[in-house]
């Protein structure tokens, strides 16, 4: 439970649900053959079908049905024996018909799940509906729709599929809104539906909000935002408009309900419209397309083929390569990652420092690389080579760290770039001694100092002589058979 | 259902023809309220029937699942459909001022 305690000292909490849109990865739209492509050339995949032209007719893209079973089998949902698709309304032209393609009543998928750190979030639905167009509004400010002259509409997008997945009002923070935003993302990634990009708005959220004192059992009146482009986004609107109503509640007004919009540059919402202007849609059943029956086969061929999810894999690496939730999380945030950690592993690799080693050194030579990098092509071989250099005592953690990320960079395998950059700590018990015996001779009043001292002087001094030993040795001095020499020493 | 529904009502009316963004006159609203509200109570004797044993037909036709293959097919060149458009401009449809945000 996350408390908001407001400025006269009472506590409250938020209550929301999410409507999620995911644009799903297919090849084509959802009722017709245009390419589903982001960023090509205006009106380039566009066909009379995406137009709703007279005498044109929709036909149900399969891999669409499919991608949406696999998103019921992902999120524990119960898949309905039929769906069926609806006309609903409405005037505006990022809609050439009139009226979008959608479900209503009967969508694809009904009661589903989600856990997110511990706590299992409700989702209500998951329905397949198109996508619309873009309008770009213009002659007035800053490409805003009022004061614009007139506007220009792009309908590659018109038709491209949606899944809208609608939560459950069971959301208590906005922390714990993004985890359940994040999550959801990841998954759908990993179930191959949907590129899940933000910023392309191929997953857009909209978010319902209310607000109760805390020990209230009942719903407050809620307001729907939109316009959230991040996580970050998210949580700020959220927060924002949860202290909106608190005041409002607070100084004894009422909540309006109305769909508000968030203004990420001004950080606040804004209200678009109230619920008497809200749309009444006029659903009715879309007579150009027939019911859909998902058949055993394809939900069983759509279960054969569903993949490890993500919340299962990160329990699976946090017991198999013994890291924490944080990295285990990491693995899994960069394409990839965990499978090259795990490619390590079967290599021979030592599985908590494959697994480290990748979150930081294979991230770290990314982000040298920057935008656009993948692990594609990078060899785990590398790794575990260097790994096993370390714990053959040839070279030291930090070198091992220089090592990989030249490898890494392409200069050669581990063992050649240590050769090459004369990296090859010296583990050679009598060439160390020697170096000890030298700088204990030089350093006597040091030792004698150690001797005569208490904890705090000796690990002083003892610090002090490491450091000497070590430089006599240009910092190539095996430091485990260093410190163990010395302390040798010392006890004679 | 046992009860038929109440009789359509000139308000009915209004409120759909406002939906539909019809401008109707008062004395079309009066004949329409008329016609529509006969052919409802047609319709509506159905309601007089026993159909607890019937399933509701979402579709008039005997078939489901009438699926296509998620294969690309060449689009209509943009020039052909602009040029069948009321309106155009720097390779998109161009219509009038918008009176409203999204919905």
């Amino acid at each position: 439970m996350s408390v908001i305690t407001s400025a006269s000292g009472t506590e409250w909490e938020i209550v929301s649900g999410l409507e999620v849109h995911c644009e799903l990865a297919t090849a084509t739209k959802i009722f017709c053959s245009c390419a589903n492509q982001f960023g090509e050339e205006p009106n380039t995949n566009v066909c009379p079908v995406c137009l709703g032209l007279p005498g044109s007719l929709p036909v149900l893209n399969e891999k669409a049905v499919e991608y949406a079973l696999r998103v019921g089998e992902a999120f524990h949902f119960t898949v309905p024996a039929q769906s069926v698709f609806h006309r609903k309304n409405y005037f505006y032209p990022d809609m050439p018909k009139n009226f979008q393609t959608t479900q209503y009543d009967e969508p694809i998928c009904e009661h589903g799940w989600l856990e997110v750190d511990g706590v299992r979030l409700g989702i209500t639905r998951a329905h397949l509906e198109e996508d619309t167009g873009k309008s770009m509004h213009m002659g007035g400010a800053g490409g805003r729709i009022h004061g614009a002259s007139h506007s220009l509409i792009d309908y590659n997008r018109a038709g491209v599929p949606l899944l809208e997945i609608v939560s459950e009002p069971d959301i208590r923070s906005s922390e714990q809104a993004a985890a359940y935003v994040d999550e959801l993302r990841s998954t759908l990634k990993a179930i191959g539906v949907s590129d899940v990009k933000m910023e392309e708005g191929s997953l857009r959220v909209d978010a319902n909000v209310s607000v109760r004192r805390i020990g209230d059992t009942g719903f407050g009146t809620r307001c729907e935002i939109k316009n959230l482009n991040s996580l970050k986004s998210l949580r700020d609107a959220m927060d924002h408009e949860a202290a909106r109503q608190i005041e409002i509640l607070e100084d004894g007004g009422e909540i309006r309900q109305e769909t508000r919009l968030w203004n990420e540059n001004e950080g606040h919402t804004a209200s678009m419209r109230s619920k008497e202007e809200a749309y009444d849609y006029r659903y009715f059943p879309e007579p150009d397309l027939v019911p859909v029956q998902p058949t055993d086969e394809l939900r069983a061929h759509v279960r054969a083929t569903m993949p490890e999810l993500p919340a299962a894999r990160r329990t699976r690496l946090m017991a198999e390569l013994s890291i924490s939730e944080q990295d285990a999380r990491t693995l899994l945030s960069t394409d990839g990652l965990a499978d090259f950690a795990e490619a390590a592993v079967v290599l021979g690799a030592p599985p908590r420092d494959a697994a480290l080693w990748t979150t930081q050194d294979v991230s770290a030579h990314l982000n040298v690389l920057g935008g656009g990098a993948t692990v594609e092509g990078l060899d785990p071989g590398l790794l575990v080579e260097t790994l096993q250099l370390v714990s053959d005592g040839l070279v030291s953690r930090n070198q091992g760290k220089e090592v990989f990320a030249a490898a890494l960079a392409g200069e050669g395998r581990p063992a050649q770039i240590v050769a090459d950059r004369g990296l090859a700590q010296v583990s050679d018990s009598g060439a160390l001694g020697a170096v000890v015996d030298e700088v204990f001779a030089a350093n006597s009043a040091a030792v004698q100092e150690w001797r005569d001292g208490d904890d705090k002087v000796r690990k002083k001094k003892r610090g002090f002589l490491m450091g000497e030993a070590m430089k006599a040795l240009k910092g190539q001095g095996n430091p485990q058979l260093l410190n163990q020499l010395i302390d040798e020493r010392l006890a004679d | 259902m046992t009860s038929s529904p109440a009789r359509l009502t000139r308000s009915d009316v209004e409120h759909v023809a406002k939906l539909a963004r019809l401008a109707l006159s008062d004395a079309e609203i009066t004949e329409f309220t008329e016609q529509l509200a006969v052919i409802l109570e047609h319709a509506a004797l159905v309601s007089a029937l026993d159909t607890s044993d019937i399933p509701p037909t979402s579709h008039p036709l005997p078939l489901v699942n009438v699926l296509r293959a998620d294969v690309v097919k060449p689009s209509v060149g943009r020039d052909e459909l602009l040029t069948s458009a009321p309106d155009a401009e720097s390779g998109r449809f161009r219509v009038p001022r918008i009176l409203g945000e999204a919905p």
